[in-house]
């Protein structure tokens, strides 16, 4: 699976008839999703359209009713190792005793397995990881001590850290300062150019077409997917949000 | 001086300091774990969970050697934490009225036990109550090196899977997408956990012994900012308050020994709360100005930073 030859081979993701349903409450509905290699593709949506249960359920973390995903044309399962996954910054206590680089090495931990500790290697690369997000100053930082931008650049060096070639991330934009912001486009764009396919859950309508290159658009069922151009139409967007469309045309703040 | 050095030579006295010391390293230990993932209640619920336990393998084998009602103790402990675990997977019942509705059915199940054997009012009977509150004294020799040997297993296992159990407190979900079978990593901690309540319940009894487990972690994480640190400080924390609530209840008559530990331990914690530095209450007082000015200072390095 190290082919980087974009389009070649299996798409990085293909996702069919994929229900999922919390107890009695069905989240999302027959969602058939391919997205090709090497895109930078954003899943927007309102609050509770199922974009995390999909990331999830993409990861084999939620039981699904019905459906196959499958990565780089084979099961999650046998896949895992190219899958990295940076979840919500909030969905973790801040305040446990550990430091930047501790929580980075744990990108390590898939390849090392169970009971093997990371070595002067997995340190190597993790310091690597946090240099790419600006972060080597803060290696040490107890995690609590850093910033809301801090905090999600320590996610993404962590994700950086698994070395894989999809990567599933929650919300890398939320709560994050304009400089974090920058630094995480730049991340992604650099990402992209090194072959890598990046899937992100995004909230900004703004700036979801400066930033992203293909777009799914998910109310419960799979609106639209496609190209950013073609796909992320006004029409698109008002059948997504039903009549309550967050940003009309030319509201809200301008880009930073 | 050579008074207390003769205290010190005291059989008894030595046994006892020493188990109770073993069980604040122990707890110490596994303690933090659960508060750190915010269960600091389950070891209430596994710690009572653990009478019924003592109650059954005393009427099935009609002994009170320790090692054989700390086995049953082991065994309904551990069913405790399957039926906590079950009725929060299966039902709509949240998780702190689970840990209530368990902690309740075993706890009862257990007095209702207790009452039952002491009512058939046999000889051999005298002493399961002591399992309630503890009763340090009764420990001989062989007991101490059972915990002794509970203990060196229970830490091994955190020593072992260290940073499996590290992930699984910090960020279960990554774990999960990383392949490990959170549920079983839980499980496997929690079993870990139930050696270490097994190894308090003669001194402490069952039901102050979800204090062993939550004080000393809540102490040492007042004085460090990492886990390795936070480890060996909380079993610092748990020996100390072990050792010296066992010497303060045997240098005076009719002091139990189980409550004094718990007062000691109560003792350093409400020191750690109060004098840490950066945590503790009375730094934080002092310092709130400070550290409002510091703050920007602080945005600003990270703009300087990339």
């Amino acid at each position: 699976m190290s082919s980087r030859d974009g389009a070649a081979g299996p798409p990085a993701l293909a996702i069919r008839d994929l229900t999922v349903a919390y107890r009695d409450k069905p989240v999302l509905w027959d969602v058939d999703l391919t997205l090709p290699r090497g895109m930078l593709t954003a899943i927007i949506g309102p609050n509770g359209a199922g974009k995390t249960t999909l990331i999830k359920a993409a990861m084999d973390m939620v039981p699904t009713v019905a459906g196959t995903v499958e990565i780089f044309g084979r099961p999650y399962r046998e896949q895992r190792r190219l899958v990295g996954y940076v979840p919500q910054r909030t969905s973790v206590d801040w305040d446990f005793p550990t430091d930047a680089l501790d929580v980075v090495l744990m990108g390590t931990y898939g390849e090392l397995g169970w009971v093997r500790r990371p070595g002067r290697a997995q340190v190597a690369r993790a310091m690597r990881c946090l240099e790419q997000v600006g972060m080597t100053a803060f290696a040490r930082r107890q995690i609590s001590q850093l910033s809301g931008g801090q905090q999600q650049r320590v996610f993404l060096a962590r994700a950086l850290a698994q070395d894989a070639e999809l990567y599933f991330m929650d919300e890398p934009f939320a709560g994050v300062d304009a400089t974090t912001e920058r630094a995480i486009v730049e991340l992604l764009k650099t990402l992209r150019a090194r072959g890598k396919t990046l899937v992100c859950v995004h909230h900004d309508l703004q700036s979801a077409p400066d930033y992203f290159d293909w777009v799914a658009l998910l109310n419960g069922r799979l609106i639209a997917a496609g190209p950013m151009a073609q796909t992320f139409t006004e029409e698109n967007l008002v059948r997504t949000y039903g009549g309550r469309l967050p940003l009309p045309a030319g509201a809200g703040a301008a880009p930073a | 001086m050579s008074a207390f050095v003769e205290f010190l030579g005291d059989y008894t006295l030595r046994t006892v300091a020493l188990g109770s010391a073993l069980l604040g390293v122990t707890s110490g230990v596994l303690g933090s774990f659960a508060v750190l993932r915010r269960q600091g209640l389950l070891g209430d619920v596994l710690s009572h969970a653990a009478l019924p336990g003592v109650c059954l393998a005393f009427l099935l084998t009609g002994t009170r050697t320790p090692a054989v009602l700390l086995a049953g103790a082991a065994v309904s402990c551990w069913l405790g934490a399957a039926a906590l675990f079950r009725v929060v997977e299966e039902t709509r019942i949240s998780e702190d009225s689970a840990m209530g509705i368990v902690l309740s059915v075993f706890f009862g199940f257990g007095i209702v036990l207790l009452t039952f054997i002491s009512k058939r009012g046999d000889a051999a009977q005298a002493g399961l109550s002591t399992y309630l509150f503890g009763q340090a004294a009764t420990l001989v020799w062989e007991n101490v090196v059972t915990m002794a040997v509970l203990g060196v297993i229970a830490i091994a296992a955190v020593a072992l899977w260290y940073k499996e159990f590290k992930l699984l407190a910090f960020d279960p979900e990554f774990a999960t997408s990383l392949g490990y079978n959170t549920r079983r990593l839980g499980l496997l901690l929690t079993s870990v956990t139930v050696v270490a309540i097994v190894i308090g319940l003669q001194t402490v009894g069952v039901v102050l012994m979800a204090a062993m487990l939550v004080g000393p972690a809540v102490a040492a994480r007042q004085w460090t900012s990492r886990l390795g640190r936070m480890l060996a400080i909380a079993a610092a924390v748990g020996a100390l308050a072990g050792l010296s609530g066992a010497l303060i209840s045997m240098s005076q008559p009719r002091l139990p020994t189980g409550p004094m530990i718990i007062l000691s331990l109560t003792a350093l914690v409400l020191v750690s709360l109060l004098f840490a530095p950066e945590r503790g209450l009375f730094w934080d007082r002092r310092c709130r100005r400070g550290r409002r000015l510091r703050r920007p200072a602080a945005d600003t390095a990270e703009e300087g930073a990339p």
